[in-house]
């Protein structure tokens, strides 16, 4: 029978399978992070077990760190004790940290493939969403919660009953000042954000094969946005240049058999997808979020929703809570909306690529005067190659903040965050109310889109700025 | 794990569509190392003005509602982030049973490592049952029989067997899983044969 490629890697790691189809799979790469492990540890410490493979398991903090000048720690206590407690339980239980000077430190999703970690066919996980990102990779990655983390600790496999099979394809090409973040919020904008629920969604077309990895990388990071268990795209020439000497990558002998295997990593032809749609690339326009779902999508040519134009009472009150939330009226045109802050960073859009698209747009040019901007690598490995080339020069001419790597203000857990009422056009992946600190208006944008907002001070078509 | 069996309660019911981690326990409150004592942060800013002071309309904070066992809620509960600080926020709130008409994958597997059942029905039941919690009238939710009971009526729902298991007997799944070490022993060796670079020596 003809298998998909999510049906494959499932199929590879079934430890074993009760009648009624829960399964029990084996991890070949557990990521954990400062905020969702430290109960997990304290778990295995009260009954006395053990990490099975700490080899597989990699830790870095990332959610907590502060981004500004690191010398002097972590100033908020509760921020600094989470950060001591995994180091605490990294040294315990033998695994490999990367702490918060290490210049290897970054957001969990970016280091992985940065470090070879993240390889195609094999099964990852980490007490977060957004390990979808590994999926760009050829790989099935899911966000877990702290008693899973506690389980992959305790016994390398993870409990999971299999979800179905969604295949997106886009194809075309995509026009000048569209990014694959565009492709992705039009994605969910015409899914919904429980389009995806109960799938596993494989990205496929000849306009996907034409992304660099990085770029993929940003398309899965947002699967779970879409409300799906992983989103995977089939591993490639790409893929597998990215990952060869990478630190953890296979060596030699090793890397000619996992290269042999790698390329088997295909959906067969005329295998079975439960779901299937088609979008077309060239139709695809530079994209906004209006409200506080990721859904909330309108092209920057485009206008903000008016409730009284929609019937279903559910929607309409969810468009005007939202529009009451944004601070917006209906009708107004996306250009219109004015912004405060830009942020730049995250797993979505913190990799080199993305720092160079909107660099590229900074060039020889300020931002606004009332807009705040800051950059905040993915890593310090990305900082690092960015100063190599210049980069944030570009940044600090403009106007920008030049920060230490982190999570920062995707989620605001740090001392990065948004003030009530305070607007900002964001790279990150989440719009939700509060996200970005309380009372915080975040729109989601490309790298790109969020420079030429940072220059006009208000939401604005990149493309103006690439002409 | 606490089991569940049976839950008597009057329903709050939150008529709100794509309930997110972030609303049920923002952020700033994911900084413990510890499970318990989230009960108070749950939906913190829905409940609480920006002084801290609770926000008398907030249903949660009204009683009877501020002792409710079971939350009826919106479609796509729990979508967001994999925190499962958002679980353990309702549970330390009181709340052991949601009902929506659809749930976020990851909250939906993290409320049952923790005792709590979400029940799926659709949205016409949910209009039915709601009234209830307007009305101030106990609802019943019998795990065993799979069924809602409100005044002379009742309601269906399914659960996974296995799940349904795991929650009424209150089973560590570790400890299933540790039971079967022998496979997993058998597996990693053929691993290392089969895809020696997994394991990176
Ligand atoms: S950058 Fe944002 S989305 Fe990504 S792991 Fe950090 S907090 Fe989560």
């Amino acid at each position: 029978m003809p298998l998909t490629l999510y049906d494959k890697i499932w199929n590879d790691h079934l430890v074993h399978q009760q009648e009624d189809g829960t399964s029990l799979l084996f991890v070949d790469r557990h990521l954990i992070h400062e905020v969702t492990s430290p109960q997990a540890f304290e778990g295995l410490r009260s009954s006395n077990r053990k990490v099975r493979q700490p080899n597989l398991t990699l830790a870095v903090a990332d959610h907590n760190v502060p981004t500004t000048d690191r010398t002097k720690g972590i100033s908020d206590e509760e921020s600094k004790l989470q950060v001591d407690t995994l180091e605490k339980n990294c040294k315990e239980f033998g695994i490999k940290l990367f702490g918060m000077d290490d210049k290897r430190q970054g957001i969990v999703h970016i280091i992985g493939p940065e470090q070879g970690f993240t390889q195609p066919g094999t099964i990852i996980v980490c007490g977060d969403s957004h390990t979808a990102t590994h999926g760009a990779f050829g790989s099935l990655a899911f966000g877990i919660g702290t008693s899973e983390v506690e389980h992959v600790l305790a016994t390398q496999t993870l409990v999971q009953k299999k979800s179905k099979n969604f295949r997106i394809n886009v194809n075309g090409k995509l026009p000048l000042g569209v990014t694959s973040k565009d492709v992705i919020l039009q994605i969910i904008g015409k899914i919904g954000t429980a389009g995806g629920t109960g799938y596993v969604i494989e990205y496929a077309g000849d306009l996907i094969s034409s992304l660099t990895v990085e770029n993929r990388m940003t398309i899965c990071n947002m699967t779970i946005e879409g409300g799906a268990r992983a989103g995977l795209i089939q591993p490639d020439e790409k893929v597998f240049e990215y990952l060869k000497n990478k630190p953890m990558s296979p060596k030699n002998e090793n890397w000619d058999k996992a290269l042999e295997y790698w390329e088997t990593l295909k959906s067969d032809h005329g295998s079975k997808f439960d779901k299937e749609i088609n979008l077309e690339g060239n139709d695809i326009k530079p994209m906004v979020t209006w409200g506080t779902s990721p859904q909330d999508v309108i092209t920057i040519d485009g206008k903000v929703p008016n409730p009284k134009n929609e019937k279903d009472p559910d929607k309409k009150n969810s468009i005007e809570r939202s529009l009451k939330y944004m601070g917006l009226n209906p009708d107004i045109n996306a250009k219109d909306i004015k912004i405060d802050k830009v942020f730049i960073g995250s797993c979505t859009n913190g990799r080199i690529e993305d720092l160079r698209e909107a660099a590229e747009i900074l060039k020889d040019k300020k931002i606004a005067n009332h807009v705040d901007a800051m950059v905040v690598p993915g890593s310090g490995l990305v900082k690092q190659q960015a100063e190599q080339e210049g980069l944030d020069k570009i940044f600090i001419n403009s106007g920008f903040e030049w920060r230490e790597p982190g999570c920062s203000m995707c989620l605001a857990m740090n001392a990065d965050k948004l003030k009530p009422g305070e607007r900002c056009a964001s790279t990150s992946n989440r719009n939700f109310e509060g996200r970005q600190g309380r009372g915080g208006r975040t729109h989601l944008v490309s790298p790109g889109m969020a420079a030429a907002a940072a220059i006009s001070g208000n939401l604005d078509d990149v493309r103006k700025y690439q002409i | 794990m606490q089991k569940f069996n049976k839950v008597k309660s009057i329903p709050a019911y939150l008529p709100i569509v794509n309930i997110d981690t972030d609303m049920l326990i923002p952020k700033q409150f994911l900084k413990t190392i510890k499970r318990t004592g989230l009960g108070k942060n749950l939906f913190h800013e829905m409940r609480y003005d920006e002084k801290g002071i609770e926000i008398d309309q907030f249903i949660l904070n009204k009683a009877p509602y501020n002792k409710s066992k079971i939350l009826i809620a919106g479609k796509n509960f729990g979508c967001g982030s994999s925190r499962e600080h958002a679980p353990w926020a309702l549970l330390d709130f009181g709340i052991t049973c949601v009902i929506s008409s659809s749930y976020a994958d990851i909250f939906y597997n993290n409320c049952f490592k923790n005792g709590i059942l979400p029940i799926v029905i659709d949205e016409e039941q949910i209009k039915q049952i709601s009234e209830y919690s307007l009305r101030k009238e106990e609802i019943e939710v019998d795990l065993v029989n799979e069924k809602i009971k409100f005044g002379n009526n009742e309601i269906g729902f399914e659960i996974d067997p296995f799940k349904k298991k795991c929650l009424l007997e209150g089973l560590d799944d570790i400890a299933l899983s540790l039971e079967k070490t022998d496979k997993i022993l058998s597996f990693e060796k053929k691993l290392k044969d089969s895809k020696p670079w997994i394991f990176n020596d």
